[in-house]
């Protein structure tokens, strides 16, 4: 209700500002009509075409760091020289932002999916590996012996200890790669000039001068980033580690 | 850090220099695409002599700096009055929440629209980024004073203001300086890409970008590991010192 209320004025506002007509009105389109761009984009399925190719290079990329970063993250876990030779490289590369590999990646597999897919996927390894890495090292030592003790084997003890122990940290690390890939993937669409993609439709409305439609496209990445941010990474939480007990939700 | 653990730490780019040598002598890509290590340290030594790379990284600084000085004081200005003021924090919350999650790359073309190509529209969007984790965390690090410390400094008579230095701002300090910390961080990396977008005349995101054109990419791995450098030091250095003379100092969480 509260948060009606602030939207509300905001939009009041916003509106007061595009008719008083001191900005262009190319520049600072009043609601109704970005609303209207919206919905004609949205009716003519422009807008579901963009979405679809961004989300399909978004989970290409995320899932291949997903599984990287999972394979990686448990061998540097579980076995000490892995740790020591991929430890320091990740450290190193971790700093620098995806979006700087862009040009390089355009470079060397040319404009399109692929250059788009590997700067996701460069973006969203690094929080899988660490997370990873620290939550398989955090599990609690006691259960470890415990398992050993009822005659746990190494596979048994990797399925059903290591991995729901480090699960909290892998979901935690699965949220924080998709949220560096959902910005990783915006950016390499507008430099990697696909001809589809959300991130390309805000850019390529910039030469037009089309200020409606990159506030509808606008509308849209937000509205999938918090749909996937809080529903579907919430509910995975929810129906994993907050149900096995390893986390306790504030309010409860 | 022992001379033992450095020898260590050095192996694994050892070996991963050694696998791109061999890679880029071997022929099988071009050599403009997949220069050797020595052309790109060539390039590196070769840029930063003839001033062009630490212009490029001084402009970018600039930008940086400019927009992180927006959004610290903004940010920390509107996460205090939204912690202290129910009203602020009723009308202010919301709009934070639904900005946030968007990624702030894609305002980019609009700001650039708004506020013109080069350096305004790039130090504004770069403010307008890092000022919402600074402002979540400023937010969050009033809430989280403890009641009773409040209580007992009014009961030993501190006014509004002194409560505000005294309790509240440590208080918060904290939670203020991870916030600014992440707001840097985006702010970065925020930066570099917009600097390709923008079309600026100087900058170490423009300087990668513009020298795909030419195929230099000696010139591009250059600036990536200036880039990389300069994103290390700024958490390494920069905040952990600030970290370490303030709340470590304080006792209030550990070193």
């Amino acid at each position: 209700m509260k948060a009606l209320i602030s939207v509300t004025i905001t939009a009041v506002l916003y509106e007061a500002i595009a008719r008083s007509g001191w900005f262009a009105a190319a520049l600072v389109p009043t609601l109704p009509t970005v609303a209207r761009t919206l919905w004609t984009m949205l009716a003519d399925g422009t807008m579901a075409g963009h979405a679809i190719n961004t989300l399909w290079r978004v989970f290409s990329g995320l899932g291949l760091a997903a599984l990287t970063g999972l394979v990686l993250g448990f061998l540097m876990a579980r076995y000490r020289p892995v740790e020591r030779f991929f430890l320091p490289l990740v450290s190193a590369l971790m700093p620098i932002p995806s979006l700087a590999w862009a040009p390089v990646f355009i470079l060397w597999f040319g404009l399109g999916n692929t250059a788009t897919v590997l700067v996701v996927f460069y973006a969203a390894s690094f929080p899988m590996v660490i997370n990873t890495w620290t939550g398989a090292r955090a599990v609690n030592p006691l259960w470890l012996r415990a398992a050993g003790a009822m005659g746990a084997g190494g596979a048994a003890m990797f399925w059903k200890v290591v991995v729901p122990g480090a699960s909290p940290f892998i979901i935690t690390g699965l949220r924080l790669a998709f949220q560096r890939a959902w910005i990783a993937v915006v950016g390499a669409e507008m430099l990697a000039a696909s001809a589809f993609g959300l991130g390309w439709v805000i850019f390529d409305a910039k030469e037009f001068l089309n200020a409606d439609i990159m506030l509808a496209s606008l509308a849209v990445i937000g509205l999938i980033g918090f749909v996937f941010e809080r529903l579907v990474f919430g509910s995975l939480e929810r129906g994993t580690v907050l149900r096995w007990g390893m986390v306790r939700t504030a309010k409860a | 850090m022992s001379a033992a653990s450095l020898m260590r730490a050095a192996i694994p780019f050892a070996v991963v220099a050694a696998l791109w040598e061999i890679a880029a002598h071997s022929g099988a890509f071009p050599p403009r695409l997949f220069p050797a290590l020595e052309e790109v340290g060539a390039t590196l030594a070769r840029l930063t002599a003839a001033g062009i790379l630490p212009r490029h990284a001084a402009e970018t600084l600039f930008r940086l700096v400019a927009g992180f000085a927006i959004a610290a004081v903004v940010g920390v200005a509107v996460g205090i009055v939204m912690g202290r003021y129910r009203r602020a924090e009723d009308l202010l919350l919301p709009l934070v929440s639904i900005g946030a999650p968007i990624p702030g790359l894609a305002y980019a073309p609009l700001f650039l629209l708004w506020f013109g190509l080069g350096d305004t529209g790039s130090i504004i969007l770069v403010g307008f980024v890092a000022a919402f984790p600074v402002i979540l965390n400023s937010w969050t690090g009033v809430k989280a004073v403890k009641e009773i410390w409040i209580r007992a400094a009014q009961t030993m008579g501190a006014d509004e203001r002194r409560l505000f230095r005294h309790v509240i701002l440590p208080g918060a300090l904290p939670y203020i300086l991870t916030g600014l910390r992440l707001g840097l961080a985006q702010g970065w990396r925020i930066l570099v890409a917009v600097e390709m977008l923008a079309a600026v005349q100087w900058g170490l995101g423009w300087l990668i970008f513009g020298a795909r054109e030419f195929l230099n990419t000696d010139a591009m791995l250059a600036g990536i590991a200036v880039i990389g450098a300069i994103g290390l030091t700024l958490e390494k250095l920069v905040f952990q010192r600030l970290e370490e003379y303030t709340v470590v100092r304080w006792g209030m969480i550990a070193a």
